[in-house]
């Protein structure tokens, strides 16, 4: 009878937090996304009137003004089209180096694992200031261009969205390699050498073996650098100019600058709908199918 | 003979990209020169200005504080909910808590941080607590995301070891209680002190969350990091960008031998 109790407290302690901190501050977005605006403070009405009887004051005109208007869908797709590319260039850079590591031998690979994961413990904010050191105008980027005799004058490199596609790729290629190393790490080598022996050249080894056994690893390295991306407000606000905007970056002034409280909940919502809720019904079915799979 | 060339070049390459940008940090923190591009001769002034300077010093150790507090609180509820989804067959709604404790390892910080913050306003409407924002939002929404990173942890800890031991001790005349701290306890305390590191490294370091729930007299160092190098550089961040390097990578090393201590 013990158990019970100790079992309910473990189960509901933490239940009752992110239930409370975590659930329904969700629906609090939800509900100020579909709240009619207005000027004061809170700038929206309530969505439920007792004024003269019950009333029900919802409307979705917030996300008609999201999605009609293109300053709010050309961002977001500025960000996915963003977080496309940083997540093949983290894919291009992350690949050869996990599945290299994977095949040293083992005392080599764990201390390469720690090396690649250990700037991933240092300070996100620091490591994209660094190339904001790097990218400056007198920085040494341009000053190696320079004396190589590659430009005559220094390149603006700072400030565009190159420069953050390289902050991004930068600062998320350890979740990358990660999850790659995990998958690569646990096959077998000698399938390798087996389609060697087998009459395949290194280009089919590499198409034939090496990718199709890596794709679970390319998937969860893909989803951990993407989704993040997305919604990343810090890199293209010191690494980014002016020349795209992105959703993180909506998102802020819409809230913070025009005080549109509930515009800018129905663009979170959206975010949520659109990027985060296709992953995590994936995940609750996929833990689901494993564990009933097991028993 | 070939091979092993590309494979030598392709690490030694991919670890220049990873360490090049904070050599160039720690290198540039030692520039006696106010303007931080142009080189005048090593110095150690802006180490000695920041550890002057009364702002950052604040603001670092409003961090640690709200960092170790969070850190603790997550750990103890994610260990929790580890324990919870390996070991304990009946959870209603299971899959709700399931998404409860991994959807803020996917929510991007800034859904995440506008949700608190437009919590707390809305709380604070209703029964007109917390009527200011400041440390203990801070803490509550870091230990609400940390929650997530201790659990998964723990999680997979306890999905390796062998239940029978568990099981045996029970056999033993061991109660349910007893046994778990007895045996299961001690054996998953170092993914729980990795656990502890990594959550305290998240907060410590999180900007965006942090910058919707803080309030008057809770700047972290992130933030007041932040607002001085937005749209300048700054030699007193770049000094203190080396001692943080430092002492993370430290911290990092650590995570490392108590999460792979479980292997041997």
């Amino acid at each position: 009878m013990k158990n019970k109790l100790f079992e309910k407290y473990f189960v509901f302690s933490p239940y009752f937090w992110l239930v409370l901190f975590f659930f329904i501050p969700l629906a609090i977005i939800f509900k100020i996304s579909i709240s009619v605006s207005e000027w004061g403070m809170p700038p929206y009405q309530d969505i439920f009137l007792f004024d003269n009887g019950f009333k029900i004051n919802t409307t979705l005109e917030n996300y008609v003004y999201i999605f009609s208007d293109y300053y709010y869908i050309g961002s977001f797709v500025n960000s996915l089209i963003l977080a496309v590319i940083s997540t093949f260039f983290c894919l291009l850079i992350g690949f050869p180096l996990a599945f290299y590591i994977a095949t040293s031998n083992i005392r080599l690979r764990n201390i390469l694992l720690v090396l690649v994961v250990i700037p991933f413990w240092s300070s996100f904010l620091l490591r994209v200031y660094a190339w904001k050191i790097i990218l400056q105008n007198n920085g040494i980027l341009n000053v190696i261009l320079l004396n190589l005799g590659i430009t005559s004058e220094p390149l603006q490199l700072l400030y565009n969205q190159y420069a953050v596609i390289m902050g991004i790729v930068y600062t998320y290629l350890p979740l990358m390699i990660l999850p790659l190393y995990g998958y690569l790490n646990k096959f077998d080598l000698n399938l390798i050498e087996a389609s060697k022996d087998l009459g395949l050249n290194r280009t089919k080894t590499f198409f034939k073996v090496i990718l199709p056994l890596s794709v679970p690893g390319i998937v969860a390295g893909s989803l951990l650098v993407f989704i993040p991306v997305v919604g990343e407000f810090i890199i293209p606000e010191m690494l980014g100019g002016s020349d795209r905007l992105y959703y993180g970056k909506i998102l802020w002034e819409e809230f913070f600058v025009n005080r549109n409280w509930p515009g800018a909940s129905a663009l979170a919502f959206s975010g949520i709908i659109i990027l985060v809720l296709p992953i995590v019904i994936f995940q609750i079915l996929y833990s689901r199918w494993s564990q009933k799979n097991e028993i | 003979m070939k091979s092993s060339l590309i494979k030598s070049t392709v690490i030694f390459l991919g670890l220049f990209f990873l360490y090049f940008p904070i050599l160039v940090l720690i290198f540039y923190s030692f520039n006696e020169n106010k303007r931080v591009m142009v080189w005048k001769g090593f110095s150690l002034r802006w180490y000695n200005e920041l550890f002057n300077n009364e702002q950052i010093i604040e603001a670092f150790i409003i961090s640690i504080k709200i960092a170790a507090l969070s850190a603790t609180f997550a750990t103890i509820l994610g260990v929790m909910i580890g324990y919870s989804l390996v070991r304990i067959r009946k959870i209603p709604f299971k899959s709700f808590y399931i998404f409860l404790s991994s959807t803020p390892l996917v929510l991007p910080e800034l859904i995440l941080g506008l949700s608190m913050l437009l919590f707390f306003i809305s709380l604070n409407n209703v029964i007109g607590f917390p009527s200011s924002r400041g440390q203990l939002t801070i803490f509550i929404s870091h230990v609400t995301f940390c929650i997530a990173f201790v659990a998964i942890i723990i999680q997979a800890r306890l999905t390796d070891f062998n239940k029978n031991i568990e099981e045996a001790a029970m056999d033993l005349g061991y109660n349910y209680t007893k046994v778990l701290y007895k045996i299961t306890l001690p054996i998953i305390l170092p993914s729980i002190i990795a656990g502890w590191l990594l959550a305290f490294t998240i907060s410590l370091d999180d900007l965006v969350v942090a910058s919707f729930t803080t309030g008057p007299g809770a700047n972290t160092l992130p933030i007041v990091v932040f607002s001085k190098v937005r749209l300048g550089l700054s030699p007193e961040v770049n000094a203190l960008s080396a001692i943080l390097m430092f002492a993370l990578i430290i911290i990092g090393l650590f995570y490392f031998y108590f999460n792979k201590k479980f292997k041997h």
